[in-house]
């Protein structure tokens, strides 16, 4: 029969979703220098769980050997992006990138699966996505018991695709834009910065949105929060739906570009990575676009970065706090937008802070944005580890810079149960600015 | 692969650790070796010495080949099912046993990262000296079994000389233990040595007891830049000479200098025909008079500049340079042949120049580098395996290379090994009577062929 799809004519089409990186991928010498750091290898210890081995799986769909199969998808799947491999890999191979090319020809062969699917439908209309945040705020406390410890709860009965034991943040009952006004006013102002809050600091980590708006205050500085901003589109984009991440980006652009800002700052590494990073890599192909993604570009900074580098913070009205912290760096922090000397530089100006850095500071906690909600297990394996070089300081406190590294790492000291608190590096100057006042 | 093998190999490794789908099986078709790629039947992970006896007598009986596997990160195909069959994955049995610093002696499993004994030897101030480029990622069992080398050789001789004795697992599933932890040791051939370095084609290596050795307290690097190539030559015999064995003694060609200082922009002069790095190590005032007189020798041989590093941060730039030459080179095109010839010292810039005049001859680009206290050099040829024509240049290119080694009075693997890249060469070098006292050996071991078969010494 004419019209009978064969193996080999999906094998062809699958091929043609891929050619355009075969020399990409041809570039890895299959060194397999990516098996010292990638956490994924070192936890599951078979090949197709290195950058390596799901490098060339992709050349296995190349050349013809397997189509983009269901193992295919869970091998891609099998991947934190936490950029490891890429930073490390003698022949610049940026694997964590292809990888989620991968994620893209199996969303164009196979489709999204259809929890994703229908989690990206929401996030793709911004008042359906802000209602159902909203609504997971105002009945969180139903769903969700309250830890003893600030920012953490357990869900009371089993949410489907959720662990029942695990700890995550809380949604909050009024979003952090919602709280104030949209731009928040100082008198004279030495400086006016456009606040992307991203979705964690809007709908969950508010505390954290408090503490940027407080800190920015203290140092004289006008802060707008477009109200139109949406999510940075980077899950969407990670999981290898591109056109909708791109859809994101061009909003997120169009927004920003009708504010008369000086900076634009972010309060987590990926978020800012979208903004300084992804988004004119995406529009690589669309020099106009390009363009207007680059000048926000320029203009944006990760918080402690800003404050460090650009604003030269405030030190003289700090207050004391009296606790040994220690520091964990984000993967899109260390390797995305490369910071990790500010948000030290915060911590160690604050009086009678004692820091102390941990064993590996900068390898992934194991939450890899969306990939703990697919792999739990793995990624509970990867964040024990984090948790003991934790203890291994003896810290009361975990600074961060990140939401979901925040929330995830609260999980792993809950579930060994040690007592040390995690909070994001912006809220400790807080308090010590607070300090300083009394 | 019939179902009832798989199924009794199933039962032997758990659900869990075996892998058949089609995907898997691919994932552990190669290693770092360009150009060799198979399928295997069934890959499995066992996690002791008896799941590893029991895999070898199923196979054995069956006559189904076994290759077995560390990290994969061998440069000479070594782990390459090209027959299909098992590939045994050694990495489960990653376990220090013994860490026995009256006797300076590591007892390991073999699946161990080289790099991780060395952490946990230096808190007993020790060091396990072979450092192979992929120390972060190689396992024991793959650095014995290729009879790894390093940077360190010159001082600290390669693998074979820190293993002590070892348990394997013959082909038949027997299991058989050989050397010990004494120093002096004469009972019996030395089964230890022959193992070492077997590829896997002998039996598989299930515990090591390796020696350590105390840390060096004191280093020091430098750096020297040559116009011409016989005045680095003459350094190296000089230091020797001087009766002064540096920890390390590399040296970079024309070619590699040009692309490294491309990539790591350390100010290297773009017309030096040579640069070597030498580190001296040991009691800190010994170290510096050694290199008071390393400087020496570099002066007296016409260098064109020489650097101490000072600092930490110093050290680490002039090794950057050395470090950038292999990835520098990767970099230039898609596919790199990273080989090993190796040479007497005396010999060794006789050696880069008629490498050099083969790759002109043939059009094709060679850098090379490479341990030049040991004579173990690295031409590492930079191309695109899928240009066919291209290929055929550099196959002749290579087989005029190999042949040159030889004839100077070296051979064809200082350190990656033969397994199959190198197979063509073996007789050029051994001859007749050494290839057949060579297959005698594998086919009294391993008489079903079952092996890692084809490898180091061809078919038998
Ligand atoms: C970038 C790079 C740099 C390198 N630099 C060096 C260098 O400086 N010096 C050097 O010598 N080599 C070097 N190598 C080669 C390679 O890294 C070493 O040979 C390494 O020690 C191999 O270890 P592995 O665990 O990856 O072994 P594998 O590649 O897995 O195996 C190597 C061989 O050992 C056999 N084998 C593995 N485990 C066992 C066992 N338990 N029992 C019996 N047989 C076994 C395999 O069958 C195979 O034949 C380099 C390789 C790369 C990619
Ligand atoms: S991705 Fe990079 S580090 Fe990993 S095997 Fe390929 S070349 Fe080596
Ligand atoms: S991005 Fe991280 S998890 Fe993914 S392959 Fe690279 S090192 Fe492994």
């Amino acid at each position: 029969m004419s019209n009978e799809i064969t193996a080999k004519d999906v094998n062809e089409q699958d091929k043609a979703l891929l050619k355009d990186i075969d020399n990409a991928l041809e570039n890895c010498s299959k060194c397999g220098g990516c098996m010292a750091v990638c956490p994924m290898y070192k936890e599951l210890g078979v090949e197709g769980a290195v950058a390596r081995g799901k490098l060339s799986l992709m050349q296995g769909v190349l050349n013809g050997t397997f189509p983009i199969s269901a193992n295919f998808d869970k091998a891609m799947g099998l991947c934190v992006s936490c950029k490891a491999c890429s930073a490390n890999c003698p022949c610049d191979v940026p694997a964590d990138e292809l990888i989620i090319r991968g994620r893209q020809a199996v969303v164009k062969a196979r489709g999204l699966s259809p929890i994703k699917k229908n989690v990206f439908k929401l996030l793709q209309n911004r008042h359906m996505f802000d209602f159902a945040l909203r609504m997971a705020g105002l009945f969180g406390p139903l769903s969700f018991k309250k830890l003893p410890r600030p920012m953490a709860a357990v869900a009371r009965f089993p949410m489907p695709g959720m662990d029942a034991k695990r700890v995550t943040a809380p949604f909050s009952a009024t979003p952090l834009r919602s709280q104030y006004p949209e731009t928040i006013k100082v008198d004279k102002p030495k400086m006016r910065v456009a606040f992307f809050t991203g979705c964690t600091i809007n709908y969950a980590y508010t505390d954290v949105g408090q503490s940027v708006i407080n800190v920015l205050k203290a140092n004289n500085v006008e802060v707008v929060m477009p109200s139109m901003q949406h999510c940075c589109g980077t899950p969407v984009f990670t999981s290898g739906d591109v056109d909708t991440g791109k859809t994101f980006a061009k909003h997120n652009i169009e927004t920003f570009e009708r504010y008369d800002v000086d900076y634009i700052i972010a309060a987590c590494g990926s978020c800012t990575e979208a903004f300084k990073i992804e988004y004119p890599h995406m529009f690589k192909d669309d020099p106009a676009m390009k363009a207007r993604a680059e000048k926000l570009s320029k203009k944006t900074y990760e918080i402690s970065e800003f404050l460090v580098d650009v604003l030269k913070f405030r030190t003289d009205n700090l207050g004391p706090i009296n606790a040994t912290v220690t520091m964990h760096d984000p993967c899109h922090m260390v390797r995305g937008i490369k910071v990790t000397r500010q948000p030290r530089e915060v911590l160690k100006a604050i009086p009678g802070l004692k820091f102390v850095e941990m064993q590996a500071p900068d390898r992934c906690c194991g939450s890899g944005g969306s990939f703990s909600l697919a792999h739990y297990d793995i990624s509970r394996k990867i964040n024990d580890r984090k948790v003991a070089d934790i203890a291994g300081t003896k810290a009361d406190l975990v600074a961060t810079s990140c939401g979901t590294c925040r929330m995830h790492i609260t999980d792993g000291l809950v579930q060994n149960n040690l007592n040390a608190e995690v909070m994001h590096v912006i809220q400790l100057l807080d308090k010590s600015y607070q300090a300083g006042k009394k | 692969m019939q179902s009832q093998i798989i199924d009794a190999l199933t039962k032997i490794v758990g659900q869990e650790y075996i892998l058949t789908s089609p995907e898997d099986l691919y994932s552990y078709s190669y290693d770092a070796t360009p150009g060799f790629q198979n399928l295997p039947e069934a890959v499995v992970r066992p996690a002791n010495t008896e799941e590893v006896s029991k895999i070898l007598a199923l196979a054995n009986t069956n006559k189904i080949p076994v290759y077995t596997r560390g990290s994969g990160t061998n440069l000479s195909a070594g782990t390459c099912p090209m027959q299909g069959g098992i590939v045994m994955v050694m990495t489960r049995l990653d376990k220090i046993i013994e860490l026995d610093s009256a006797n300076l002696v590591a007892v390991c499993e073999p699946g161990v990262i080289v790099g991780d004994l060395n952490t946990a030897a230096a808190k007993f101030g020790l060091i396990c000296p072979p450092d192979p480029g992929t120390v972060k990622t190689a396992t024991l069992g793959g650095t014995v079994s290729e009879n790894a080398g390093g940077l360190r050789g010159l001082k600290y001789g390669v693998t074979k000389h820190y293993v002590m004795g070892m348990e394997v697992v013959l082909a038949s599933g027997e299991v058989m233990n050989c050397g010990g932890k004494n120093v002096k040791d004469v009972s019996g051939y030395d089964m230890t040595k022959l193992f070492t370095g077997s590829e896997g084609t002998l039996g598989v290596i299930t515990k090591l007891i390796l020696k350590l050795v105390p840390a060096p307290e004191a280093k020091k690097s430098m750096m020297a830049v040559f116009k011409n190539l016989d005045d680095a030559g003459n350094s190296v015999s000089g230091i020797i000479a001087a009766n002064i064995i540096p920890a390390t003694l590399e040296i970079m060609d024309n070619a590699t200098i040009k692309v490294a200082e491309e990539y790591s922009k350390v100010g290297l002069p773009l017309d030096a025909e040579a640069v070597l790095l030498i580190e001296v190590d040991g009691n800190p005032i010994v170290v510096e008079q050694e290199a008071e007189k390393v400087l020496n020798v570099l002066k007296a041989n016409n260098a064109f500049s020489v650097q101490i590093a000072k600092t930490a941060a110093e050290v680490d730039k002039l090794w950057a340079c050395r470090r950038a030459a292999l990835p520098a080179l990767n970099k230039l095109r898609t596919t790199t042949y990273c080989e090993d010839a190796t040479v007497p010292r005396s010999m060794v810039p006789k050696f880069l120049r008629a490498v050099q005049d083969i790759a002109k001859r043939n059009n094709v680009q060679i850098g090379t580098f490479g341990h030049a206290g040991d004579g173990n050099m690295h031409p590492t040829i930079v191309c695109d395996i899928r240009d066919k024509v291209e290929m055929a240049r550099v196959e002749t290119a290579m087989d005029e290379m190999f042949k040159a080694a030889v004839d100077l009075g070296g051979t064809l693997s200082g350190e990656h090994g033969i397994g199959l890249g190198k197979l063509q060469w073996m007789e050029y070098q051994h001859g007749p009577v050494t290839i057949n006292a060579m297959k005698a050996i594998k086919r009294a071991l391993d008489p079903n062929l079952i092996l890692n078969p084809g490898k180091l010494v061809g078919e038998c």
